[in-house]
């Protein structure tokens, strides 16, 4: 019984070898439990071994094989060929980031902007290990549980039109990652990571087009994050406006 | 790394959005379809224009909208290409809803 | 990752070139998400269009001759009826919208657990169709 099959349609960008990018077509089996990773692994396998791309744990968690499949940012190890066959599926690196090859893009700006927003916990006052542990309530837990799941597989941000138009924007995950320790009762640097988020490049340019959340692999919900973010700087705004004597 | 103005300018649009949201579909059904079908007489709308509550509600259904508007239209026109009118476009459109604002509680106040 | 190299364009190493896809103008053609986005941030002309007939109502109701011509203008215009007709659905749709995403903004938390974005919506809802009907009614008894 012959095979089925399906097509993949590749971006390739080889910089060493030709100046612009191009498509190119793969035909490989159709299996039902089969991801997108599955049939670019193939390719890589058996097809052509000059395929690059990125890819480590191929179940969810390690955020490195996102990817464009036909125009929508997926994480490609959860992205099943029997949801496209038996169209073609066009496979691209992720929108609105520069390519460095075929489908892997430079994510320097991102990791500039998770230092940026220092998103990792800075405790109020640091305790010896005597001093024992930081303890949390499951409420306290929870306010920032959500924003937490990130996996920094930036398909936020090739969902986000308003970074494609200007890479100076901090953008989804930063931000939610921003709220995700501003949120934590055992951190206390939000005022440091105000003078970031807080600013023009910050929350600010957002315009709620809401794709960030409507992609994202662990229900994040980025765009929450950021409107939650802009509450709070308004809240602070007006009291320093109406009340400059008050401290907070 | 300066913080923001925008929550200013936010602040009136969220409360526009809210005004426009819960007021602007109802006034728009009056205005557009009982005028027309004569479920309301002239003279009926112009007491009721000038009734003191109704003056209140009038401004703050035009001035609101109007900084709604401003803000909205402000990032929209620069998403669809008006991006290279750099700072003009704020200061019309801000300037815009002042004015608007002004004029609403000059004509509004000498009913 | 601080080589003190600028952030874009420079490839570890520095030696390949990278590739930047353009974004079209024609961008928010291309989801139906960012069209449906577009549409909802447009819908702000409707209100702010409103907001100014309301303003030429209000400015002529100082004496009657003028509120006569605008009310005519009203009630028998083609105009009128057009523009009242583009606008209903584009200010229905910034109510819709703006209800459905006021939950994003508004976290109410109660313990572990918080307000529901349906309830917080819902209550939206319910408000509106009230201050709706009782406005009606003030205006039309």
């Amino acid at each position: 019984m012959p095979e089925k099959t399906m097509t993949l349609e590749v971006f390739r960008y080889q910089p060493d070898e030709e100046e612009h990018p191009r498509y190119q077509n793969y035909e490989v089996p159709y299996r039902e439990d089969w991801v997108v990773l599955d049939a670019l692994n193939h390719i890589k396998d058996e097809i052509d071994g000059t395929l690059s791309y990125r890819w480590s744990c191929r179940m969810g968690v390690c955020g490195s094989c996102g990817m464009m499949v036909n125009g929508d940012p997926k994480l490609t190890c959860a992205t099943f060929l029997r949801d496209y066959y038996p169209s073609a599926i066009r496979v691209e690196p992720l929108n609105y980031f520069p390519v460095i090859r075929d489908l892997i893009i430079n994510m320097e700006d991102f990791l500039h902007k998770l230092d940026d927003v220092q998103a990792w916990l800075i405790p109020k006052q640091e305790k010896t290990v005597e001093e024992g542990e930081y303890l949390q309530s499951p409420a306290e837990l929870a306010h920032f549980k959500q924003f937490s799941m990130c996996i920094n597989c930036m398909l936020c941000y090739a969902a986000c039109p308003v970074y494609g138009h200007s890479q100076e924007f901090l953008g989804p995950a930063a931000i939610a990652l921003a709220q995700r320790y501003n949120l934590d009762s055992r951190d206390g640097a939000a005022e440091s990571r105000a003078d970031v988020i807080f600013q023009d490049v910050g929350i600010w340019e957002c315009t709620f087009v809401g794709d960030c959340s409507r992609v994202c692999p662990k229900n994040v919900d980025p765009a929450g994050a950021i409107q939650q973010a802009k509450v709070t700087h308004t809240k602070q705004f007006m009291k320093e406006l109406l009340a400059p004597w008050g401290n907070r | 790394m300066a913080k923001s103005n925008e929550p200013l300018f936010w602040s009136l649009f969220s409360a526009g959005g809210v005004v426009a949201a819960f007021f602007v579909p109802v006034t728009l059904i009056l205005t557009g379809v009982a005028v027309p079908a004569g479920w309301i007489k002239e003279d009926d709308l112009l007491l009721l224009v000038r009734h003191p509550l109704a003056r209140v509600y009038l401004f703050v259904l035009i001035s609101l909208p109007l900084f709604h508007w401003a803000h909205r239209f402000r990032y929209v026109a620069a998403d669809l290409g008006l991006k290279v009118l750099g700072v003009a476009l704020p200061i019309v459109c801000y300037g815009a809803a002042i004015l608007g604002t002004a004029l609403a509680a000059y004509v509004l106040a000498r009913l | 990752m601080s080589d003190g190299t600028s952030r874009l364009g420079a490839a570890p190493g520095g030696k390949s070139k990278e590739y930047l896809r353009p974004v079209p103008s024609t961008w928010w053609l291309k989801r139906k998400t960012y069209f449906l986005f577009m549409v909802r941030e447009l819908t702000c002309v409707a209100v702010g269009g409103y907001a100014a007939l309301l303003l030429v109502l209000a400015a002529s109701a100082h004496n009657p001759d003028s509120f006569h011509s605008v009310f005519s203008w009203l009630s028998a215009s083609r105009w009128s009826v057009v523009l009242h007709a583009i606008a209903l659905p584009l200010v229905l749709y910034h109510s819709i919208t703006w209800f459905n995403l006021t939950p994003k903004a508004m976290v109410v938390w109660r313990g572990e657990e918080r307000l529901s974005p349906v309830l917080i919506a819902g209550s939206n809802y319910v408000a509106w169709v009230v201050v709706s009907v009782l406005i009606a009614w003030i205006a039309l008894r």
